[in-house]
C-alpha cells in the first residue's frame, strides 16, 4: 500500500507522456490518451472562455430594465451563443474527454483506451465542430435558442442555423466515439483481478455516461438533420403547414438532450465520489449503492423527457406519468448524496482545494437537486415553467454540479496529469470565489423566476422591482468570472514553477496514484498490473495521520494517543 | 506483448501495443463494433418512429401515396440486397479459413451487389424529380400521370414524401459508406497492411454491411408493400 515517504522531496521522473516527443505533430498526431486529455482541456477551456462571454453580456444586459445596450435579436443570439457552447463544447465533453480520458485507462491497468486512434478522431471532430459552430456566429449567430425549437428554427428563423446544426452533428459523433471506446474500454480491457465491484466509481460513472451517450446522441443528431433538411431543401417532416407536429421535434430532442444532463452530471458525480473518499481518509460509503445508482440514473434517465413538454400539446395523463417518473430521479441522486455524507461522517475530513469544491458541489447539487421536484411536479410547474427559476434550476445542476465537479477533479488530477502542485492558497481562494460567487449569481434568479420573469427577455420595464435581484446577480457572474480565472494563472505557473508531486500526494488509494509516476509513463505501467484489494482501502493506509497533517488538518483524538 | 522487439511472424496477427493477447484484441474490437451498431440503431430508430406517428395519424392517405412506388423495383433490391449478404457472409467465412482469394472474389461481388443496388435506387430516384415527388418547394401532388388513385391531401403527401427520401437516403449513404469501407478493405488486404492481419477488420465490415442490409428489410415493407 501507499508507504511513501511524507514530507520527501520528489523529483520529475527524466521521461514521461509529455516529455515522449516535442514536435508538434507528435501532439496533433498522439494516439495517448494523455495526451488527448491534454489536448482536450485546452480546446475545452477555450470554449469555455467563449460560452463565458457570451454569459457576461447577456448578465450586463440585464442590469437595466429597458434593455439598453443590445437588440432583442442581438440578445437572443448571444444566449443561444452562450447555450450552444456551454452545453454542447464544454460540459458534455468536459469531464469524460478531458480527465475520463486521462485517467479512466489508468483506473482500470491499462495502457491505453481500447481505440486509441478512434480517440483522435474523436477529438478532431470537436474541433472541426466547434470551429464551424463559431464560424456559424461571425456569419451572424443563431437565435432559437441551444434547444432549436421547430417551427422558429425550422421555418422562421433567418439565421445561421443550419451551419451550426452541422457543428453540432459532428460535435455529437465525437462524443459517440470516445463512449464507443469507453465501452470497449471498461468492458475487455480491465486488468486482471479489476471486477466491475473493484472499479473505481469515475469509471462507473464514465461507463454509464457511455451507456447514455451512445444510446442517445444518434437520435438527437438525426433530430438536427431533419431540422437541416427542412431549412434547406423545404422537406416538412416537423412543419406544421403540412400537418406535421412541431412538438414531435420536442419529444425527439428531449428524448437525447434530458438524458444529457446525466451525461453532464454523471461524471462529476464519479468525480465526487473518488474526491470524498480520498479527502476522508474513508471508504465510500456504500459502495454497491452507489454504483447501482448510478446505473439507475442513466436509465431512468431516459424515461423522463417528457417533462419538459407539459404543456405543449402533452395529455394529463402523459404529464402525470412523466412527472412520476421524474420524481423517480430523486431516489438514486440522494442515495448518492447521503452515501458522501456518511462518507464523511466520522472520517477526518482535509480541506485541500478538490474537498472544498466537493463541499461546495455536495451543497449546491443539493439545492440544485431539490429544485427538481418542484419542476417535476405538474401543478407546481405550471407556475415555474419559461420562468427564471428553471434557469435556476439547472444552473445550479450544470455549474454547481458540473463545473464544480469538473474543476474539483482537475485540481484531483492536475499533479498527476503534470507532475507539480499548484500553490494550495490560492487553489482554496478560487474555489471558495467560484462558491460565493455562484451563490451570488444564480440564488437572486429563485427569486426572479418565484416573482414571475421569464427566461430569454432583455428587458423588464414592466417589472422594475426586478432590477435589484438581476443587478445582485451580474454582481455575483463578475465575482464568478474571478473565480474561474484564478486556476488559468496559478494552475499555469504550477507548471513551471510547482514543487514536483511526486507519485501519489494525496495518499489516496488507487492504480493512477500508486502504480504509476507523475506525469505517469507514455504506456502508463513500468510492472504488470494484478489487482488484489478493494477499492477506496484507505482503512488500510497508515500514514493517513500524516498526510492530514501535511495538508493542514487536525490530528484526531485517538491519533494524539498514539502519537 | 508479442509484437515487441521479436520477429513478426506473417502469419500471425499482430496484437497492437495496448492488448496483452490477441483474444482480448479481437473481443474488444466486436465490442466496439456492437457498441456503434447501437448507435446506428437508435439514428434510424428515431426516423422509424416518425414514420410510425405519420402512417397512424394518416393511415388512410400513406396508402394512397405509396402507390407511385414501384414494389417490384424495390423487391428486386431487397433480393439484391440479401444476396449481397449471403457474400459477405461468405467473405467473412474465407477470411476465417484464411482462403485469401475467396475472399476477394466475395468481398467484390458484395460490391457489384451495392453498386446495382445503387442504380436501381437511382431508376427509382430519377423520375420522381421529374415528376415533382422530391419533397422540394417545387413538390406537386397528384403526379400527372399517377399511377396509383392520386388521392389524399398535398401537405401529407410532402409529409409521406419527406420521410421516404430521408429514410432511403440516409439508408442509400450508408450503402455508399460500405462501398468505401470494403473498398478499403480490399486495399489494404491486397497490400498486406499492418493494420489487416487477421478476419476482425472482415467480420467488422460484414456486421455493419448486414446491418445496412436489415435496415433496408425493415423500409421496404413500410414504404413498398403497404396494403391497398
Amino acid at each position: 500500500m501507499s508507504q511513501a515517504v511524507i514530507g520527501q522531496r520528489h523529483e520529475i521522473p527524466d521521461l514521461h507522456y509529455l516529455n515522449n516527443g516535442h514536435t508538434i505533430a507528435s501532439w496533433l498526431l498522439t494516439k495517448d490518451h494523455k495526451r488527448i486529455a491534454v489536448l482536450y482541456l485546452i480546446s475545452v477551456s477555450f470554449m469555455f472562455f467563449v460560452g463565458g462571454l457570451a454569459a457576461a453580456l447577456v448578465r450586463l444586459e440585464l442590469t437595466s430594465p429597458h434593455g439598453q445596450l443590445f437588440t432583442s435579436e442581438q440578445y437572443n443570439k448571444l444566449f443561444s451563443a452562450h447555450g450552444i457552447v456551454m452545453v454542447f463544447f464544454f460540459i458534455i465533453p468536459a469531464v469524460p474527454a478531458v480527465l475520463g480520458n486521462f485517467a479512466l485507462p489508468i483506473m482500470i491497468g491499462a495502457k491505453d483506451l481500447a481505440f486509441p486512434r478512434l480517440n483522435l478522431l474523436s477529438w478532431y471532430l470537436y474541433v472541426v465542430g466547434a470551429l464551424i459552430v463559431l464560424t456559424s456566429f461571425i456569419l451572424g449567430g443563431v437565435d432559437a435558442g441551444w434547444t432549436f425549437y421547430t417551427p422558429l428554427s425550422s421555418i422562421y428563423s433567418n439565421t445561421q442555423i443550419s451551419l451550426c446544426l452541422v457543428g453540432l452533428f459532428l460535435a455529437g459523433f465525437s462524443s459517440i466515439f470516445t463512449g464507443v471506446n469507453f465501452i470497449a474500454t471498461v468492458h475487455k480491457m480491465r486488468a486482471p483481478g479489476m471486477t466491475w465491484f473493484k472499479l473505481p466509481h469515475f469509471v462507473w460513472a464514465n461507463y454509464a455516461t457511455s451507456l447514455i451517450i451512445v444510446l442517445g446522441t444518434p437520435v438527437v443528431a438525426i433530430t438536427l438533420v431533419l431540422v437541416i433538411l427542412e431549412r434547406t431543401l423545404k422537406f416538412g417532416i416537423f412543419s406544421p403547414e403540412l400537418g406535421g407536429d412541431p412538438v414531435l421535434f420536442q419529444h425527439m430532442f428531449w428524448f437525447y438532450s434530458h438524458p444529457a444532463v446525466y451525461i453532464m452530471i454523471l461524471p462529476a458525480m464519479g468525480v465526487i465520489s473518488e474526491l470524498v473518499s480520498c479527502f476522508s481518509r474513508r471508504r465510500l460509503f456504500g459502495y454497491e449503492m452507489v454504483a447501482f445508482s448510478t446505473v439507475a440514473i442513466a436509465a431512468i434517465g431516459f424515461l423522463v423527457w417528457g417533462h419538459h413538454m407539459f404543456f405543449s400539446s402533452q395529455s394529463v395523463l402523459q404529464g402525470i406519468i412523466f412527472s412520476l417518473l421524474t420524481l423517480i430521479v430523486a431516489v438514486p441522486s440522494a442515495i448518492k448524496t447521503f452515501n458522501w455524507v456518511l462518507t464523511m461522517y466520522k472520517g477526518s475530513v482535509v480541506f485541500t482545494t478538490p474537498m472544498i469544491y466537493v463541499l461546495g458541489f455536495i451543497g449546491l447539487f443539493l439545492v440544485g437537486g431539490l429544485t427538481g421536484p418542484y419542476l417535476g411536479a405538474v401543478a407546481c410547474d405550471v407556475h415555474l415553467t419559461g420562468t427564471y427559476f428553471v434557469v435556476a434550476h439547472f444552473h445550479f445542476i450544470m455549474v454547481g454540479g458540473a463545473i464544480m465537479g469538473f474543476l474539483g477533479g482537475l485540481h484531483f488530477w492536475w499533479p498527476k496529469m503534470f507532475g507539480r502542485m499548484y500553490s494550495e492558497f490560492w487553489g482554496r481562494l478560487s474555489a471558495l470565489v467560484v462558491f460565493i460567487g455562484f451563490n451570488f449569481t444564480f440564488f437572486p434568479q429563485f427569486i426572479l423566476g418565484y416573482l414571475g420573469m421569464p427566461r430569454r427577455y432583455h428587458y423588464y420595464y414592466f417589472a422594475p422591482e426586478w432590477q435589484i435581484y438581476n443587478i445582485l446577480s451580474s454582481a455575483g457572474a463578475s465575482v464568478l468570472a474571478i473565480g474561474y480565472l484564478m486556476p488559468v494563472f496559478y494552475l499555469t505557473a504550477s507548471l513551471i514553477k510547482g514543487k514536483p508531486a511526486g507519485p501519489n500526494p494525496w495518499g489516496a488509494t488507487g492504480l493512477e496514484w500508486n502504480k504509476t509516476s507523475s506525469p505517469p509513463d507514455t504506456h502508463n505501467f513500468h510492472e504488470k498490473i494484478v489487482v488484489t484489494e478493494p477499492p477506496y482501502n484507505y482503512d488500510a493506509i497508515s500514514d493517513n495521520r500524516d498526510y492530514r497533517k501535511m495538508w493542514g488538518g487536525e490530528p484526531l483524538e485517538w491519533e494524539k494517543e498514539t502519537v | 506483448m508479442a509484437a515487441h522487439g521479436a520477429a513478426i511472424d506473417p502469419n500471425e496477427p499482430v496484437v497492437y501495443e495496448q492488448y496483452e493477447t490477441i483474444e482480448q484484441q479481437q473481443e474488444t474490437y466486436l465490442v466496439g463494433m456492437w457498441s456503434f451498431l447501437v448507435t446506428e440503431v437508435m439514428m434510424f430508430g428515431a426516423l422509424f418512429l416518425v414514420y410510425s406517428l405519420y402512417r397512424w395519424k394518416f393511415r388512410g392517405e400513406f396508402f394512397m401515396f405509396h402507390e407511385e412506388l414501384s414494389w417490384q423495383w424495390g423487391g428486386l433490391n431487397t433480393m439484391n440486397l440479401l444476396f449481397s449478404s449471403f457474400l459477405m457472409a461468405k467473405a467473412v467465412q474465407a477470411t476465417q479459413l484464411k482462403r485469401a482469394k475467396a475472399q476477394m472474389w466475395y468481398l467484390a461481388g458484395t460490391i457489384v451487389c451495392a453498386f446495382i443496388f445503387l442504380i436501381i435506387k437511382a431508376i427509382e430516384w430519377i423520375p420522381k424529380f421529374e415528376h415533382h415527388l422530391v419533397p422540394t418547394a417545387s413538390f406537386h401532388w397528384p403526379p400527372h400521370e399517377p399511377h396509383g388513385s392520386g388521392g389524399g391531401s398535398p401537405e401529407h403527401a410532402k409529409i409521406f414524401y419527406s420521410l421516404y427520401f430521408t429514410m432511403t437516403g440516409l439508408h442509400g449513404l450508408h450503402v455508399v459508406i460500405g462501398i468505401i469501407a470494403i473498398t478499403i478493405l480490399m486495399v489494404m488486404t491486397k497490400l498486406k497492411a499492418k493494420a489487416i492481419t487477421d478476419y476482425i477488420p472482415t467480420e467488422m465490415v460484414g456486421l455493419y454491411w448486414h446491418f445496412v442490409d436489415l435496415v433496408w428489410i425493415f423500409l421496404y415493407p413500410l414504404f413498398y408493400l403497404i396494403p391497398r
